[in-house]
């Protein structure tokens, strides 16, 4: 069979933790980063509550000169892809730049990058738009940027999926790993926290209004009043099995599954597809449902997106099969973000034994799913279950296991 | 279906010079070019001004007024080129199982055209930093995200199964179609519809590439601005529109009695690892994605009949990529038919790739290969044989195409009229 792709380094840039401690210190004990919106003035808007990354000085990590020509998303994804290197152990110089590549995720680019030059442009000129435009905003941007920062030269790639695309990025690098590649960066770091990343979120219906912010995300709820959007996201170091052991490092597990799918078109009255994108992932790991110890929620907090989640997971599972959980209940939604954080999230849960809590709900009553609210739940883990969703019907679903 | 054979069975394109495959073949066998002062805005405050643009009437085409009010200009593109592939193709979906069949998309840029639009609306012309929300258009967060593109072809076709935006700036034309071969090969779908669309050209689009002189400023002479591979070319001509495939396995093509365009041999990405823009002149990187091109496709460099260069007419690109094919072709570069199809339709940026890719498939469909307008005086560093002015009749079964982008990232693409697999 194909070589296993392995995850040895993990960089998170989380709204309840910067860098991997801190966020799982915060995950595994229910603390929330959702706070009031502090990157702009958000009292003129009707959603004034967002998962901003605390703490983040980019001085502290980047030149100014890369600091002028990026985004704050890109800056984060850079410093994040540095934690991650350094958690695998590896300095670019051992490996050869071809057999070393860059695949991420984006949503929305360097879009608070792009008010800034939209707003040039339309109240002062266009030879007052940044050079830096060019290439600060576009999707590509965070493989690029990684990609010239390491001197990675491999096979490396950009997709855009929404929410799901985080996923996809990582399935991506496997197959990059499965092709030969030794080592590729993957993951995602997404944030459009500014007026103009606003309006646009605004527009999409999706954004809980909700002002307290313990009771403002809760997906699978009674009060599910839609999700709070955050920033920031992971970048991992996916590895081939063989060169993970001949370095002879820590390894944090498989990624061994991955299913994606598509919903069909709204009112042609026929089912949603994720229950599908799970089918895959599991046969594509070999894996039978009983051994999947915990399901990561992709967690929309729409109700109906809520119970199509949960009419999925309990068909493939079967009524309170296995454990669910939404830590992202802490973050917000991360866009594509939200599936590297939530696999890295799924790898500390294997590591430590235990399923962090969905924090500040409480399920409604009609849900058959077992969701881990209140407490963590500890016990085994070794094989763990990710899913993402993303706007207009994208399904992903990544199987993880210990190594 | 591991090793399993890829092979395009269906193609549409909208480009500048007209809507549909005939008109886009027509444009490039004769070397008419698009390129015109821009018409769709005032341009005359910019440095360069000069654009191809398409004329297209999405209701003519078969749009909905809902569809046209929700769909940036671009997915637009992309819908209109998926009906008319998947219509080429005569591949009937009635009987395919929806999960096998998935969509690829690539766009550099996505929705710029509503973006920079409604962003002026919603800030009342740059004034306002804390914008209007109430001012969006409802569906300003598809415009923020351009997977919407992907789910509208995917909707338009009815597809189920693997589906994504592929998203490497300029490559992303060659990327999504070379993404949507790997999906097959690996089993993870039947049947693909990708390609890629852009719709760039609006004020944001030509400040940004004003900033760093990257646009011809050749504004009095707008049919003959875009001149790759001539000394005087200055700048590439900005460009849009959409080239879409019907991509399935060899076999099944068959068995349904498919036209073959040409068989996805063999496909690579590689970064340079350099700089976000510039390139090093020697070639290096795109010459090693060509070289793992090649040795996919289990061809020597003889076996190229003709390159279909990125060929952007940017002083940088057009000697790297000289470069480049030198590099790994040998001498057989300098045998080999090179033309770049921008110098008559512009830079889609990451369109271009796939409707590169489509003017390849017609070169070994007609055995012509398309030729580079307006190069009269050849570079002195750029010494290949590059097809001046008028196409040429050329036996040409196997074709090189290749892409260098924003990021550093350079693809090649192997596209090969299946031999012994019947058309």
């Amino acid at each position: 069979m194909s070589a296993a792709a392995l995850v040895t380094g993990l960089g998170i840039a989380a709204p309840n933790g910067l860098g991997t401690d801190d966020f799982w210190s915060a995950t595994r004990s229910g603390k929330s980063g959702i706070g009031r919106i502090t990157r702009f003035d958000a009292s003129s808007y009707p959603a004034q509550l967002a998962g901003e990354v605390p703490g983040f000085q980019a001085e502290q990590y980047l030149s100014s000169q890369i600091r002028s020509q990026t985004d704050h998303m890109t800056r984060m994804a850079l410093v994040a892809s540095d934690w991650a290197l350094a958690d695998a152990g590896i300095t670019p110089d051992q490996f050869d730049a071809y057999d070393m590549g860059v695949v991420t995720a984006s949503s929305s680019g360097g879009f608070e990058f792009g008010q800034g030059e939209l707003q040039k442009l339309w109240s002062l000129g266009r030879r007052h738009v940044s050079a830096y435009q060019s290439f600060a905003w576009f999707y590509a941007v965070n493989s690029g940027q990684i990609s010239i920062r390491h001197g990675m030269k491999g096979p490396s790639g950009v997709v855009v999926s929404d929410q799901a695309g985080g996923l996809d990025a990582l399935a991506h690098a496997r197959r990059q790993i499965r092709g030969g590649t030794p080592v590729i960066v993957s993951g995602a770091v997404d944030a459009s926290i500014c007026p103009w990343g606003w309006a646009a979120q605004l527009a999409g219906g999706r954004v809980s209004t909700a002002e307290a912010p313990d009771r403002a995300f809760l997906p699978f709820d009674a009060e599910a009043c839609g999700h709070v959007p955050g920033e920031g996201g992971a970048i991992l170091v996916v590895e081939h099995a063989d060169s993970a052991r001949h370095r002879g490092v820590r390894v944090w597990g498989e990624l061994a599954g991955y299913g994606a799918t598509f919903d069909p078109k709204p009112g042609s009255g026929r089912e949603p597809a994720l229950h599908k994108a799970i089918e895959l992932a599991l046969a594509d790991a070999g894996t039978e449902p009983g051994d999947v110890d915990v399901v990561f929620a992709d967690a929309a907090a729409v109700p109906e997106l809520d119970r199509q989640e949960a009419d999925a997971i309990t068909a493939v599972f079967g009524p309170r099969g296995v454990p669910v959980t939404a830590p992202k209940t802490m973050t917000g939604r991360l866009y594509s973000g939200a599936g590297p954080l939530d696999v890295a999230a799924a790898l500390l849960s294997v590591r430590d034994g235990v399923i962090p809590p969905t924090a500040h709900v409480q399920q409604a009553p009609g849900y058959t799913i077992d969701l881990v609210t209140g407490q963590p739940r500890t016990g085994e883990v070794r094989t763990a279950l990710v899913l993402a969703r993303g706007h207009g019907g994208f399904n992903s679903a990544l199987l993880v296991r210990a190594a | 279906m591991a090793g399993s054979r890829v092979v395009i069975t269906g193609v549409g394109v909208t480009a500048p010079g007209g809507v549909g495959t005939k008109n886009f073949w027509g444009l490039l066998s004769e070397g008419r070019t698009a390129t015109r002062r821009i018409g769709s805005f005032d341009p005359s405050p910019f440095r360069s001004q000069v654009a191809a643009e398409i004329d297209f009437d999405p209701e003519l085409h078969g749009l909905s007024p809902q569809e046209i009010r929700r769909m940036d200009r671009a997915a637009q593109l992309a819908v209109v080129s998926a009906r008319e592939a998947v219509a080429d193709s005569g591949i009937d979906f009635a009987g395919t199982d929806p999960y096998r069949l998935g969509v690829t998309l690539g766009s550099a840029v996505g929705a710029t055209m509503g973006l920079d639009r409604e962003y002026r609306v919603v800030s009342d012309g740059g004034r306002k930093h804390l914008v209007d929300h109430e001012y969006a258009v409802p569906h300003l967060y598809d415009y923020l995200v351009p997977s919407s593109f992907t789910a509208e072809v995917a909707w338009a076709v009815g597809a189920q199964g693997p589906a994504t935006v592929v998203s490497t700036g300029c490559t992303s034309g060659l990327d999504s179609v070379g993404h949507a071969a790997e999906l097959i090969r690996e089993g993870a779908a039947d049947v693909m519809v990708t390609g890629a669309t852009d719709a760039p050209i609006s004020p944001i689009t030509l400040a940004c590439f004003d900033a760093i002189k990257a646009t011809t400023p050749r504004n009095d002479d707008p049919e003959h601005a875009s001149r790759p591979f001539d000394h005087t070319r200055n700048g590439f001509v900005l460009g849009e529109g959409a080239a879409m495939f019907v991509l399935e396995e060899l076999h099944s093509a068959r068995a349904r009695g498919a036209h073959i365009y040409a068989e996805v041999a063999g496909y690579a990405s590689r970064c340079n690892a350099f700089h976000m823009t510039g390139l090093r002149p020697d070639g290096t990187e795109m010459a090693e994605a060509i070289r793992q091109a090649l040795a996919q496709s289990r061809m020597n460099p003889e076996d190229i009949d003709y390159i279909n260069a990125h060929g952007s007419g940017t002083k940088q690109n057009d000697r790297h990529e000289t470069a480049a094919f030198k590099r790994s072709l040998g001498e057989h570069a300098r045998r080999t038919p090179v033309s770049s199809i921008k110098s008559m339709v512009g830079h889609s940026l990451g369109a271009i790739g796939s409707i590169e890719i489509a003017a390849s498939v017609l070169a070994i469909k007609h055995d012509v290969v398309p030729p580079t307008a307006n190069l009269h005086t050849p570079d002195p560093e750029c010494d290949l044989d590059y097809v001046p002015l008028t196409a040429r009749e050329w036996r040409t079964d196997a074709v090189l195409t290749v892409g260098s982008g924003f990021g550093g990232f350079q693809s090649a693409m192997v596209l090969a009229a299946p031999r012994g697999a019947g058309t």
